[in-house]
């Protein structure tokens, strides 16, 4: 599925002002590519990443998937958090299931579909657990199958192994790249890791400290799967974090920065009611 | 030997209401007091084991038991439909919502006089006054449960595809689950107290007629004994019923 963004502009009003996150991207996604967002804190990535989902409306621009402008949050493209996002009050197994509820598959089916994503994020034998007694990287896996059990054919990830360990992180890296080949969805991974970035991207698109402005796309051609202490990937980050460095700096020296996290954190999409 | 008995949490405990059983038995033999207006344990276990021998505390139970569970389920159901209604709507939050907050400053029984000039002396007045104990708590609570729902559940709910009555019954509700149950928890403990007051303004068959009784005979083992009751129904609905239920709750939605 073809992902199109054109012209889009965010400006939130804060009380110091309006504050431009985003400025004019543009950026296609072909179906099936993998493409990183690379940024400094406040870049405005994620906000992007909530524009495309719908759960943010652009300011300016538009962003369109298979040529239709997106107005509202849909399955077609499902978002994986930071916090994986389970409900829990539901079990594993009932968390897998709920998009597919939502969508209105028939129960039996569920069943089989939830337990063919449990076992590709290799967690098929806690159906029953509680989301309360897994781990980090249980969870994020958790929330992958969840998404993925809702056959999106955009897959959008908001830096989902940023709150892991090293190995875990390393270990889902590998998983993801599998399951990328396997089910050849569309993604578009936020990241400020820019090891990350180089792993899994085909594309990585480098964005400007606030205002969010596209910097440069790098073309990854590293043959897959890629490990992320290797040479190749060590050299093309170092070419890329020399592109970033600045932007980074002025990302710390940002005031404004976590101000506009929360409200990135916080959009919900207009017509909840 | 001593001193480790008094490390022991239970066995402190267990000591020291001995202690004070003791010290009232002690006072009531003393005979300081006559025995109508300062009753012995012993006398009050006995007015206890009678009173139950003879089913009148059974009734007493049963009958504002039985008010109370009809008048929570009631304020239950209005209290977290209409706490679901305001806290997700700003029109019925700006006007029932702050007709809510104002009324929840009023102590419930003081919809009594209210409750018998529509009612009459009758069931439906003492019901009337037990739902109002516990509904303004649990509206409140659930009206904060649904505003304090955190935007990430929103999120990744909206973003699978939920929305309408689904987003309500399956995110929202839940999310706001705790709260709901603490809320409950009050209003069960605000009911309990108006239902007391209620019954001993008139003659209704429940506890708190048990206990004016006590009165009016001049028999204050029965009050104490009555008093002993109540005590023992709210301490065992809270730590049997309700706590338990909000730990567990919270221990799962990982709020502890």
């Amino acid at each position: 599925m073809k992902l199109e963004i054109r012209g889009v502009t965010k400006t939130f009003q804060s009380k110091n002002g309006a504050l431009t996150a985003l400025d004019a991207i543009d950026l296609d996604v072909q179906p099936g590519e993998f493409v990183c967002l690379l940024g400094p804190s406040g870049c405005g990535k994620s906000t992007l990443l909530n524009i495309i989902a719908g759960l943010d409306a652009p300011t300016r621009g538009q962003v369109r998937v298979e040529g239709k402008i997106v107005t509202r949050p849909g399955p077609d493209r499902v978002m994986i958090f930071q916090s994986a996002a389970l409900f829990p009050w539901l079990s594993v197994f009932d968390n897998v299931k709920f998009g597919l509820n939502m969508i209105g598959v028939p129960k039996p089916a569920r069943q089989v579909i939830a337990r063919k994503y449990l076992q590709m994020v290799h967690l098929a034998d806690f159906e029953r657990a509680s989301v309360h007694e897994l781990s980090g990287g249980m969870k994020q896996r958790v929330a992958i199958a969840r998404a993925l059990a809702a056959d999106p054919d955009v897959l959008l990830m908001d830096e989902p192994f940023g709150a892991l360990d090293a190995q875990t992180r390393d270990l889902l890296h590998d998983e993801l790249q599998t399951i990328w080949t396997e089910t050849r969805k569309t993604i578009v991974f936020v990241t400020h890791n820019v090891r990350e970035a180089v792993v899994l991207g085909d594309r990585v698109v480098v964005f400007s400290a606030r205002p969010g402005r596209i910097k440069k796309i790098f073309t990854i051609d590293l043959p897959r799967p890629r490990q992320i202490e290797s040479y190749a990937v060590v050299d093309l980050a170092r070419e890329i974090m020399a592109e970033l460095k600045e932007d980074v700096l002025a990302s710390v020296h940002d005031p404004q920065v976590s101000w506009l996290q929360g409200m990135e954190a916080q959009r919900v999409g207009d017509d909840v009611l | 030997m001593v001193s480790r008995v008094f490390q022991n949490t239970l066995a402190r405990k267990l000591i020291f209401f001995a202690a004070l059983i003791a010290v009232w038995q002690t006072l009531a033999w003393s005979g300081w007091w006559a025995e109508y207006i300062f009753p012995s344990p012993l006398g009050v276990a006995q007015t206890l084991a009678r009173g139950f021998q003879n089913g009148t505390f059974v009734v007493g139970i049963a009958t504002s038991m039985q008010r109370l569970l009809i008048g929570f389920g009631i304020s239950a159901i209005i209290g977290i439909l209409s706490g679901l209604a305001i806290g997700r709507s700003k029109v019925l939050d700006e006007t029932i919502g702050s007709l809510v907050l104002g009324l929840q400053t009023l102590p419930s029984i003081c919809w009594l006089p209210l409750a018998l000039l529509w009612f009459g002396l009758s069931e439906t007045a003492m019901l009337f006054v037990v739902v109002m104990g516990a509904l303004l708590a649990i509206t409140t609570a659930t009206e904060a449960g649904v505003k304090n729902t955190p935007p990430l559940y929103l999120r990744a709910a909206r973003n699978l595809g939920a929305r309408g009555w689904k987003l309500y019954a399956l995110v929202i509700f839940p999310a706001a689950l705790p709260e709901i149950i603490t809320g409950m928890k009050l209003g069960w403990s605000f009911a309990w107290r108006s239902l007391m007051a209620a019954e001993l303004l008139y003659v209704s068959l429940g506890l708190g007629h048990l206990l004016m009784m006590g009165r009016e005979l001049n028999d204050m083992s029965q009050v104490v004994a009555v008093m002993l009751v109540i005590i023992a129904i709210g301490l065992v609905v809270d730590r049997v019923i309700f706590a338990p239920i909000e730990t567990r709750v919270r221990e799962r939605w990982g709020l502890i």
